[in-house]
């Protein structure tokens, strides 16, 4: 009975104070304060009350389940929902209550020496327990340095503008009004409504978990749906505008937040949608896998008709805005497709993805340019050059590959990564600089013409997109199940015995770099033609780790798994503005979270090479 | 046995003066060995005494230091493994390496690559050679399935295999290439006494009814004596003793290396 008590205990205040460190941590980046600015339904919450109440609440379901793992009985799942709430609020109010300067410079110096007295302490261990002096030395400096990194990046951001008046330069007056739910003026009112609000939420969690399953199913689609439509407000308001009147979309929305009565229906239909899904979702899968083949081959196509008019249509169901962020979307896609032919088919980690990227762009820059950098002026359009900018890249793919063909792993991806970096300052070195323009760039690429139409909207480059991403899926899916795709799935998973049996390692591997270029090239020369101009500011390495990140996040390997991490690494930051600024932020804890919870993404592949994946991703972190 | 094959078929493998080393551990010490076409050979000796190295300088995984390797008479020193592979000669790993994530099928398709000639443009372009191929490769792989005796299961990934299995799949990827010249590395490692002789029964098979000539490095002295018609003893990198089973079983230097003293004894009374 003791331990389980003790385990208890020690299972909500863990949680407990984990959430209070995010709510602080989000606080002190500034998260909270931006995502105020966003209002998710009008008048009544925004985004960054939201964050307020979901960590609380996210924490207190997690506290129940475990408890309920433990065999609690309920109304000490609530207490301890309660005690979770009220935990996360805790760092928060400490906060606020000794904001002084003086307090700052403290937290500031304990961040400062945190690393050498974890370190210590842990090594202190260690020579306890009977380690040699070598070891402790290695463990101690080990930890102080990896204590050190984090405690240093957020000594940066606390320290912004350098002295240590703006330590916490983002715990002001915007967040203490938006932790005090407005209360500002009078803090012990606010600090109550704040303890209270979280302390509710904890205990609403708990409660969530101590629901029967269908209305708990339920109240999740129901909460989560009306969360994430108010959140993209603006998003769906775009969406609607193409397909209902302006009076019914005033209705719904006052500029880009959902009405109070809007929201309210919203949960009310998607709750009962998800009540009716809970109840019969499982007899309807069942129904689907009891249909015979040849219905079920019928079905499929039916539904792949719908899927392609779907993806046709798409630019006219979600107008300009939208179509705009789906071209940039697709772009991605289309890299992620063609990075995954190196990575994803032939397991080899390419960190310098932007080199054919930026080769594709400044190919198309510079042969259809009608400006003073353009090489001919004209007389090359858009589709004479997409071969030739695909050639290009797949020859420089072609030129960096036969240094790496030898290096493995780790090696290959660092030495790409420099290359990618090489590429980057090439295009803005001097000496290119009268062909590519230095920072300036090469400018005035006219749009793509087809018959004689200018395709000068995203609607219309939508489709140039769709289709270089329909033909990539399609080549690597051909590849994929072929003998090249073998010799690539062997050479993935252990080079020397892929050598013994015959494969010309060298030779599969320049295939699978070059046409992994290729695709790079294509994607770049769209790009190029989307912007109309070409700038070094577009091909930085981040493009590589977005890539990266979007294969990671969606499943190795996984084409449909892409395409997701597409629309939620580079749709979201583009969808909703206050994300952009904390992009990196985001991919990092997002890409930790998947690490952890799901490693083989969101969408896994089939077969996924667990080994080859962790590797990927310690070299990612490591990138970053 | 050695005064027979001299003038009897023609040597499929030839080591001279064969040498490696590892800074300055002498692995493989001017090795001279040969193997008639069709012969079953072993290679034994205690831990460490440059058995894998041996092999892993025919496949072409080490450059030797010294002497010559030579297959049908023509070097093979110097080429890559992937050539070496192609020439004819497949092995499979004291530790068995397989393709882990790939299917069984898949595993035994890619042993057949010495043999296949469609190309990745064939393969999107969806040439009907290049299904030809493929849908020949699929079927001559099944074949393979059957004959190791892993029938139906054929779509499980490698890793999933018992371990009998994964080494019954290991001979058959490396019997995919068709090869003349077959390099095992302890095939019965970790086996039941009954699937050691399912194994070496096996392993008897593939010569008697593919006439595939096989050396193998095997510790298991009962599957060596039975079926070796030449042993070859290794001991730091250096030939010990050769000839015929029963006469390396009395062999004084091979029990003094080898064997130590009293199980020996125990081995010549049997
Ligand atoms: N790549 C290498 N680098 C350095 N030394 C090596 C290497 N490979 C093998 N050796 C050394 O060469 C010697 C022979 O090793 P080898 O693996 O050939 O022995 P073995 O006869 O196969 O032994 P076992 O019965 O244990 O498999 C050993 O001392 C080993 O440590
Ligand atoms: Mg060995």
């Amino acid at each position: 009975m003791d331990t389980l008590r003790s385990q208890t205990s020690r299972t909500v205040l863990a949680l407990g104070l984990l959430s209070g460190a995010f709510i602080l941590f989000t606080g002190a980046v500034g998260m909270i304060a931006a995502f105020h600015e966003r209002e998710v339904v009008d008048r009544f919450i925004s985004l960054g009350q939201l964050l307020l109440l979901i960590a609380p609440f996210v924490t207190g379901y997690f506290v129940a389940s475990r408890l309920h793992e433990y065999g609690e009985a309920p109304a000490q799942i609530l207490v301890a929902g309660l005690a979770a709430g009220m935990l996360t609020a805790l760092p928060s109010v400490v906060l606020l209550l000794f904001n002084s300067d003086e307090f700052r410079f403290l937290l500031f110096l304990v961040l400062r020496l945190a690393p050498f007295v974890a370190a210590s302490a842990i090594a202190w261990g260690r020579h306890q327990a009977g380690a040699d002096t070598q070891t402790v030395i290695g463990i101690w400096l080990l930890i102080a340095v990896l204590v050190g990194i984090v405690t240093f990046s957020f000594a940066l951001i606390f320290e912004i503008k350098g002295d240590l008046r703006s330590v916490l330069v983002n715990i002001d007056r915007d967040w203490v009004e938006v932790i005090t739910f407005d209360n500002r003026k009078d803090l012990p009112v606010g600090i109550a409504t704040f303890g209270l609000v979280s302390i509710a939420a904890g205990f609403a969690g708990c409660m969530l978990h101590l629901m029967p399953n269908v209305p708990r199913r339920a109240l999740i689609y129901g909460l989560g749906i009306t969360a994430l439509v108010g959140a993209f407000g603006e998003t769906a308001r775009l969406i609607l505008q193409e397909n209902v009147d302006r009076d019914t979309l005033r209705e719904i929305f006052r500029r880009d937040t959902l009405r109070q009565h809007a929201a309210l229906a919203l949960f009310v239909i998607s709750t009962a949608a998800g009540f009716f899904w809970a109840m019969y979702g499982s007899q309807v899968r069942q129904s689907f896998d009891n249909i015979d083949t040849s219905n079920r081959r019928r079905l499929n196509m039916i539904g792949l008709v719908i899927f392609v008019a779907f993806m046709l249509l798409l630019p006219w169901l979600i107008g300009r805005t939208l179509s705009d962020v789906a071209v940039t979307i697709g772009i991605f896609v289309l890299m992620g497709l063609g990075l995954n032919i190196a990575i994803g088919l032939a397991g080899l980690l390419d960190l310098g993805y932007l080199t054919n990227y930026a080769v594709g762009a400044y190919i198309l820059a510079v042969l259809t340019s009608i400006g003073p950098l353009g090489l001919f002026k004209g007389t090359f359009t858009f589709w004479m050059v997409i071969p030739l900018a695909l050639l290009a890249a797949m020859f420089a793919g072609f030129i960096f590959a036969v240094p790496v063909l030898r290096m493995r792993g780790d090696y290959l991806a660092i030495a790409t990564l420099g290359f990618g970096e090489i590429i980057g300052k090439l295009a803005i070195s001097d000496w290119l600089k009268p062909l590519i323009g230095g920072a300036q760039g090469v400018q005035a690429i006219p749009k793509p013409i087809f018959f004689g139409a200018e395709l000068k909207n995203p609607e219309q480059l939508y489709y140039i997109v769709l289709v270089a991403s329909l033909v990539c899926l399609f080549v690597s899916i051909r590849l994929n199940n072929s003998r090249t795709g073998r010799q690539w799935m062997a050479i993935r998973e252990d080079e020397d015995v892929a050598t013994a049996m015959g494969i010309d390692t060298a030779r599969a591997k320049l295939l699978a770099f070059t046409l992994s270029a290729a695709t790079g090239g294509v994607a770049g020369a769209i790009f190029a033609a989307k912007v109309g101009t070409v700038f070094p500011n577009s091909f930085t390495v981040f493009v590589s780790i977005n890539v990266l990140s979007l294969i990671i996040v969606g499943g190795i390997a996984s084409n449909p798994g892409i395409v997701v991490g597409a629309i939620v690494l580079i749709g979201m930051p583009e969808l909703l503005r206050e994300f952009a600024e904390f992009r990196f932020l985001l991919y990092g804890a997002l890409l930790i979270l998947m690490m952890i919870k799901r490693p083989q993404g969101l969408i896994p592949s089939k077969i996924v090479t667990h080994e080859h994946q962790s590797g990927v991703k310690a070299k990612l972190a490591a990138a970053e | 046995m050695a005064e027979k094959t001299k003038s009897g078929p023609s040597r499929i493998l030839e080591a001279k003066g064969m040498t490696k080393r590892f800074e300055g551990l002498v692995a493989v010490d001017s090795l001279d060995f040969y193997i008639p076409e069709g012969a079953i050979a072993s290679i034994i000796g205690p831990n460490g005494a440059g058995k894998t190295t041996f092999f892993n300088c025919i496949t072409g995984f080490y450059e030797i230091d010294e002497g010559e390797i030579l297959f049908n008479g023509s070097r093979l020193h110097g080429r890559s493994p992937d050539q070496i592979a192609r020439a004819g000669i497949s092995r499979t790993y004291q530790n068995i390496r397989l393709f882990n994530n790939m299917s069984a099928i898949e595993n035994i398709m890619v042993g057949q690559e010495p043999h296949l000639k469609s190309t990745w443009i064939g393969a999107i372009l969806g040439l009907p050679s290049t299904r030809e191929e493929d849908d020949h490769t699929e079927d001559r792989a099944r074949e393979l399935l059957h004959f190791v005796g892993l029938e139906g299961k054929g779509d499980m990934l490698a890793k999933n295999l018992s371990y009998g299995d994964q080494r019954r799949l290991e001979i058959g990827r490396a019997l995919a290439s068709q090869p003349k010249l077959i390099l095992l590395d302890e095939p019965t490692a970790g086996m039941n006494p009954r699937e050691t002789i399912e194994t070496t029964d096996f392993i008897r098979r593939l010569r008697d009814e593919i006439g595939i000539t096989i050396v193998l490095i095997e510790h298991d002295m009962r599957v060596v004596m039975d079926i070796s018609e030449h042993i070859t003893v290794l001991d730091y990198g250096r030939k010990i003793a050769e000839g015929l089973p029963a006469d390396i079983q009395t062999n004084s230097d091979v029990i003094e290396a080898y064997l130590g003293r009293g199980a020996a004894a125990a081995t010549v009374e049997n």
